[in-house]
């Protein structure tokens, strides 16, 4: 089992005529994922390597019965998309686009939970979900995933997922489901909808956490942890070195007023019982730690 | 990014919002000439810098005759002023702005952000008004009024108007203060600002609202759709360093250490330098080139770091999902060639192609020092370092 996404899952990649759509979007073909449409309104009628594309959204997923979307679309038209993919039907929407003003996403995501409750928002800014072997949306190389479990992942950086995954398979562990929510200060999908989906996933038995600096998220999930999980948690906080009122990368990343440290974060973390790690490698053994107890 | 108070005040005062009468001034000549165009008897001489907490320093002047407002811009003008947001550098002053002395009869704190936890956008007042609000937070936390706005619907005049009596405000100024706090919404709104702060929000004594101090911060991803607040940009507030990377696409931040930093992804970066702190090292730079490390962003990426005189060692660190270990590599080797880096360079590479890259990085003629893992080429680093010192 997996989280979000499957070899079920169909994709319909909005952006798919563009540079970065057909590559990923190829990308993500060759690895398994069910890519059954692209969207843009100028080319309606052709196909890229195959994949037809429709004018909307919505047409895909009459013709296609696509599940899922996956945004590829320059920031200035991401608001639009996923509005656009909500409307059309799909249950899952990850928006790998970086740089979307942050009052276009506190506005898409306030109008998907009013009106779409139950659509599921990733991103944007983010690295997409991979659930290894079965399906891979987004830019996550495929090959550095371990297929299997017993572990999920949630992160907010890109690389550092990448580094996680590689680090288990190195181990040998496999992974159930991988998502990147993205380092942005309003994320469609945040710790605890992934904590919550791996705590309910019978496949999933433990859980890697990779936070950073800015906010408030991992010390909001530290509270579900110790509420709600009963599976074993590692963590890493990205950020320790980070000098406050900078911006780090990330739009979100960023220490100001005191708040949003990476030690308060670790010990937030720490005192919910998550085993904490002070660099991602530590974390993987950590996890390597736990998995051999399970 | 940020601008100064007076054009905060300009905007603001664009969307309907109250400000006193000022003037801004580049020279002492010109600061008393815009205080003799303002008029009376008294008047304040304000340094515009990017910081909060200027007052302190001695940003801020009172003045009572016009000799005294050419000596406070004589005194201000070139000098760079220190606080507790600034580092160490702090900000120089280069421009002043002048203003009408207002007679005070009450200060109320107000700003608008986007509240992460919510997901919201956030109204924030206080009848403590005149204290910097983590001040207002950890002294008067019971006088903190917040106001939840779903961003689809916008601030309603009801809650503007139950902000302005739950302030305490007399009855006849609560319509003129819901409207102002309605105005001071739609610039929030309207122009993408991430931050809106009025500090204080005055009542004077003869019963106006005036916005006595401003600030205002602007979301970067969105200043395509806002020519007119991208224009408001004043270099001489940032960092050199850091100007010349971010109009380079690069992201990069200038720290106090030694080991300069070249890696692939925000995360991984502040990973690395975690990491070199771990091992006892100090990091120079935060600086995360991307994530298609093409061998022109990472010779990018050589020049600037190396442009930071303490920098004694670099270190890279790639990650390569989608990217290639063995394109990165001849990336490096090619910079090490053109550039004639004289500091240590370690190299840790990792994932796809990883041993062609590092046969690539051994068979080369340069010089470089390489890793396998983050904590190896971390505490490679921070040798490295030591190294130098004692030579």
């Amino acid at each position: 089992m997996s989280i979000f996404v499957d070899e079920t899952t169909k994709v319909v990649y909005q952006g798919l005529t563009g540079s970065q759509g057909r590559y990923y979007g190829g990308l993500n073909r060759d690895y398994g994922t069910q890519v059954v449409a692209g969207t843009n309104p100028r080319k309606v009628g052709t196909d890229v390597d195959g994949v037809p594309v429709f004018a909307t959204v919505g047409d895909a997923v009459e013709a296609t019965g696509a599940t899922a979307s996956c945004i590829f679309i320059p920031a200035p038209g991401v608001h639009d998309a996923v509005i656009e993919a909500a409307e059309g039907g799909v249950e899952f929407i990850v928006a790998i686009t970086e740089g979307v003003p942050a009052h276009d996403e506190a506005r898409f995501y306030n109008r998907l939970k009013r009106d779409f409750p139950g659509v599921q928002m990733l991103g944007p800014n983010c690295p997409g979900i991979i659930s290894p072997g079965r399906c891979n949306i987004g830019i996550t190389a495929g090959h550095i995933a371990l297929p299997g479990g017993p572990v999920g992942i949630v992160s907010r950086s890109g690389t550092l997922t990448y580094q996680a995954l590689y680090e288990l398979k190195e181990k040998g562990i496999g992974c159930t489901t991988c998502v990147g929510i993205g380092g942005d200060p309003v994320p469609g999908t945040s710790f605890i909808d992934c904590l919550e989906a791996f705590e309910a996933d019978p496949d999933t038995k433990a859980v890697m956490m990779i936070g950073e600096i800015g906010g408030t998220a991992e010390e909001e999930a530290a509270v579900f942890i110790r509420d709600h999980m009963t599976k074993p948690v590692s963590a890493y906080v990205a950020g320790v070195t980070a000098p406050p009122g900078k911006k780090m990368g990330h739009a979100g990343a960023i220490v100001s007023g005191g708040k949003g440290t990476a030690d308060a974060k670790m010990e937030a973390l720490r005192e919910a019982g998550v085993r904490v790690g002070l660099n991602p490698t530590e974390a993987g053994e950590l996890m390597a730690e736990i998995v051999a107890t399970l | 990014m940020d601008i100064h108070e007076y054009q905060a005040k300009s905007l603001l005062a664009e969307y309907g919002v109250p400000i006193p009468v000022g003037g801004l001034a580049y020279s002492p000549e010109q600061a008393t000439y815009r205080a003799t165009e303002i008029g009376g008897s008294s008047w304040v001489v304000k340094a515009q810098v990017h910081t909060g907490g200027r007052g302190k320093v001695g940003g801020i002047r009172m003045c009572s005759s016009e000799q005294e407002v050419w000596s406070a811009a004589d005194d201000l003008f070139g000098t760079r002023l220190v606080t507790d947001q600034t580092g160490e550098r702090g900000r120089g002053v280069f421009r002043l702005y002048i203003e009408q002395t207002v007679d005070i009869d009450r200060e109320i704190y107000l700003g608008f952000v986007l509240d992460r936890s919510t997901e919201r956008i956030m109204l924030v007042a206080s009848a403590a008004g005149g204290m910097e609000i983590e001040q207002i937070i950890d002294e008067e936390p019971d006088s903190l009024i917040r106001v939840v706005i779903e961003p689809a619907v916008g601030l309603q005049a009801f809650q503007a108007r139950e902000v302005a009596f739950a302030l305490g405000l007399d009855r006849g100024v609560v319509a003129e203060a819901s409207n102002l706090l309605l105005a001071a919404y739609l610039a929030f709104r309207d122009l993408d600002a991430t931050m809106v702060e009025i500090n204080p929000l005055v009542v004077t004594g003869d019963g106006r609202m005036l916005a006595l101090d401003a600030k205002m911060a602007f979301d970067d991803n969105a200043l395509f759709k806002h020519q007119k607040v991208s224009e408001l940009r004043d270099k001489s507030q940032e960092d050199p360093r850091e100007m010349r990377a971010n109009d380079r696409g690069l992201s990069y931040v200038g720290l106090d250490g030694d080991i300069g930093c070249i890696i692939n992804g925000a995360g991984l970066a502040m990973a690395t330098m975690d990491m070199i702190k771990h091992s006892g090292g100090e990091p120079a730079n935060f600086l995360d080139i991307g994530g298609g490390a093409s061998p022109e962003r990472v010779a990018k990426a050589f020049n600037l770091v190396r442009s930071d005189e303490s920098v004694s060692a670099i270190l890279v660190n790639i990650f390569a999902g989608i990217n290639r270990c063995d394109w990165v590599a001849e990336g490096v080797v090619k910079a090490m060639h053109e550039l004639d880096i004289q500091v240590p360079v370690i190299v840790r590479l990792s994932g796809t192609n990883v041993e062609e890259g590092r046969r690539i990085l051994t068979e080369s003629d340069v010089s470089l020092i390489t890793a396998e893992t983050l904590a190896e080429a971390a505490e490679k680093a921070v040798a490295a370092v030591n190294r130098e010192d004692a030579a």
